[in-house]
């Protein structure tokens, strides 16, 4: 907390030029590490850094940057979503059965679950309950649903999904352009926006936003709303490229997307978020979890280390720039 | 003896004991009253599981907001193919299996601060990436881990006296001493201090890191001997074995009256809430439930607990 209201106290001050770079390099380090990543790739694998290569490699990190980007709106506001696995299964779930079969009852199952993810924001705010016990209940109430709709792994993408997700797009492949879209919506949205600073207000200082007249009861439900909207997305874009469901389908994704908050540059406090640091931080999770593995020929047990390894590793990089940043 | 009642009511513990009552009466009023007391002693040997590594969350969560043991599940499936290993299926070797369990866990806890302290990283993050690591090591150390525990040391586990399992005899006795240690020495009162006021602790001269470090060492210790007790338990280590004590040690903590906002620590209801939660799902399997109405009732009554339970400062009396 303290460091990190200096740091800012530091870029606010007029002589900005030297003190302001420990402040860059922080801002820097989630691309850095991502292009750590994208190198040792290439010097592994030549082949791999091409149209084809990355439209392979990149496919899955989509719907991992939805679900970061979903994770990273709780965050904001102080709270964390245990539950966004549990949920992007159960919308892959509804996706692969309903959407497909009666569309009417689909959407408006979909946004039923976005209303229940913003009367969650409400109840965790109007009764001050710990979000990461409620979201932890929720994460069986989601999973209880799914294999209620979807006993056995099966249901089949609707055709219009399997299209979007199979777009060919020229010169850039589509993960990419998707990330880069996705990461310009998230950023406009919560950073340039006046209601998005409110919302990150409420996670800054809420009884300063409380005072200034803002509703914080909606504030909240709106971030829990938003984490509902793009926890949808990203089970819309897995049951696009994986064609069919399964209730264990986005266990993965709950760690996996804190994890991509953190290295993107967020903090658990505060409101400090950074869009597209988060959809930084997917990418180089999805990259460095499987096919940088399997090109320096590690077994897939080692995956979720890689994973852990590279988020103590990143952290460590920010402790030391910050503490070069605190001495001079 | 109004004023008796009237002060019992008060203790936040009550209502999870009063829960685990009366979700055993509706399971027993469902079979007429057929296995009532078998009903409790495998409650009892189940809810040993959820009191040692939610003791174990507890002592963090009271550390204040933001301490939470995340690694609990991966470090229980670690220790459990650890004590597998190290006993080999004999009987002679149980004490050195057991202390292995509980040394990896231990390990794991001090490694789990060694990163909060090191990178001044959120305990979440900190214990998060140190279950990525523990997880895949278990993965590949416990790769088709076929060991049976030693046969005395699995009978020993499901052992009974009257109907009152050993385990949950010697795990009361374990449970009233982390009461005194949480209420009666130094260790303890800094443990809620810092809960409390982490920045008046240290101007009052509590060794703040010395208590987070020994917190968290206790904590994954504890959750390597509750590995080695689930693998001579359930008969042998599996690497999903510790997986469903992630959010039981959590619910059993804030179910059982303990603040979330640390501070304010509750032993007894640990118990009552263990129980609650291994009565229901009792209660849900008599009533011969489908899968997922199992996990979907377990959800919502999980979140209209807490939600009655209320908040942390808005709290009732």
């Amino acid at each position: 907390m303290t460091a990190a209201s200096t740091t800012s106290a530091q870029s606010a001050a007029p002589a900005m030029g030297r003190l302001n770079l420990p402040r860059m390099l922080r801002a820097l380090l989630p691309a850095l590490s991502l292009a750590l990543v994208l190198l040792a790739i290439a010097y592994l694998n030549p082949r791999a850094i091409s149209y084809f290569g990355f439209t392979l490699m990149l496919n899955l990190a989509i719907p991992i940057a939805l679900a970061t980007i979903a994770q990273m709106f709780v965050i904001a506001g102080n709270d964390l979503d245990l539950s966004i696995g549990a949920f992007v299964g159960f919308v892959s779930c509804v996706t692969a059965t309903w959407l497909r079969d009666t569309p009417l009852i689909g959407i408006l199952a979909l946004l039923g679950c976005i209303g229940v993810y913003a009367a969650l924001g409400a109840l965790i705010y109007l009764r001050n309950l710990p979000s990461i016990v409620v979201t932890l209940g929720m994460s069986f109430v989601w999973q209880g649903l799914a294999i209620l709709l979807l006993p056995k792994p099966g249901g089949k993408a609707p055709d219009w999904l399997l299209a979007i997700m199979s777009v060919k797009p020229p010169f850039v492949p589509f993960p990419i352009l998707a990330a880069l879209i996705l990461a310009a919506v998230a950023y406009f949205g919560l950073m340039r926006t006046s209601y998005g600073a409110i919302l990150r207000g409420s996670g800054g200082n809420a009884v300063a936003i409380g005072r200034a007249g803002w509703s914080l009861l909606r504030a909240k439900a709106a971030l829990f709303a938003l984490t509902g909207l793009f926890g949808v997305l990203s089970g819309l874009a897995l049951i696009g490229i994986t064609t069919s469901a399964d209730a264990n389908i986005g266990n993965g994704y709950t760690l996996l997307s804190i994890a991509g908050v953190i290295l993107g540059g967020g903090e658990f406090v505060g409101g400090r978020v950074s869009p597209v640091g988060a959809v930084i931080g997917a990418l180089t999770l999805a990259l460095a979890a499987s096919p940088l593995l399997t090109f320096m020929h590690i077994p897939p047990d080692w995956q979720v280390a890689a994973n852990g390894a590279i988020l103590i590793i990143v952290l460590a990089a920010r402790v030391l720039i910050s503490q070069k940043g605190a001495e001079r | 003896m109004i004023d008796g009642a009237n002060k019992l009511f008060a203790k936040p513990w009550i209502w999870s004991f009063i829960g685990s009552f009366l979700v055993w009466l509706a399971a027993i009023l469902f079979t007429g009253g057929y296995g009532a007391g078998g009903m409790i002693t495998a409650a009892l040997s189940l809810a040993v599981f959820t009191v040692v590594v939610g003791v174990g969350q507890m002592f963090v969560i009271t550390l204040g907001p933001g301490n939470v043991d995340l690694s609990l599940p991966a470090n229980i499936g670690l220790a459990s193919a650890v004590a597998m290993k190290v006993m080999n299926g004999d009987d002679s070797m149980v004490a050195v299996g057991l202390i292995a369990a509980v040394a990896c866990g231990l390990a794991i806890g001090i490694v789990n601060y060694l990163l909060i302290w090191a990178l001044r990283i959120p305990p979440i993050i900190a214990t998060l990436s140190a279950s990525f690591i523990i997880q895949s090591v278990d993965i590949s150390y416990g790769r088709g881990l076929q060991i049976k525990p030693p046969p005395g040391y699995a009978d020993f586990a499901n052992m009974q006296v009257f109907g009152v399992p050993i385990l949950a005899i010697v795990t009361v006795l374990f449970t009233i001493g982390a009461s005194i240690v949480l209420q009666r020495t130094v260790y303890g009162r800094s443990v809620l201090a810092i809960g409390q006021n982490i920045r008046a602790a240290r101007l009052a001269g509590i060794r703040v890191g010395w208590t987070r470090l020994l917190t968290y060492a206790f904590s994954g210790a504890l959750g390597g001997l509750n590995g080695a007790l689930l693998a001579g338990y359930f008969r042998g280590a599996n690497v999903d074995i510790g997986n469903e004590y992630l959010l039981a040690s959590i619910a059993v903590v804030v179910i059982g009256g303990t603040s979330v906002a640390g501070g304010k620590a509750n032993v007894p209801g640990i118990w009552g809430a263990a129980l609650f939660l291994v009565l229901l799902l009792t209660m849900l399997n008599t009533f011969g439930v489908s899968a997922g109405v199992r996990l979907l009732l377990t959800g919502l009554i999980i979140v209209v607990v807490i939600t009655a339970a209320g908040g942390q400062q808005k709290a009732i009396r």
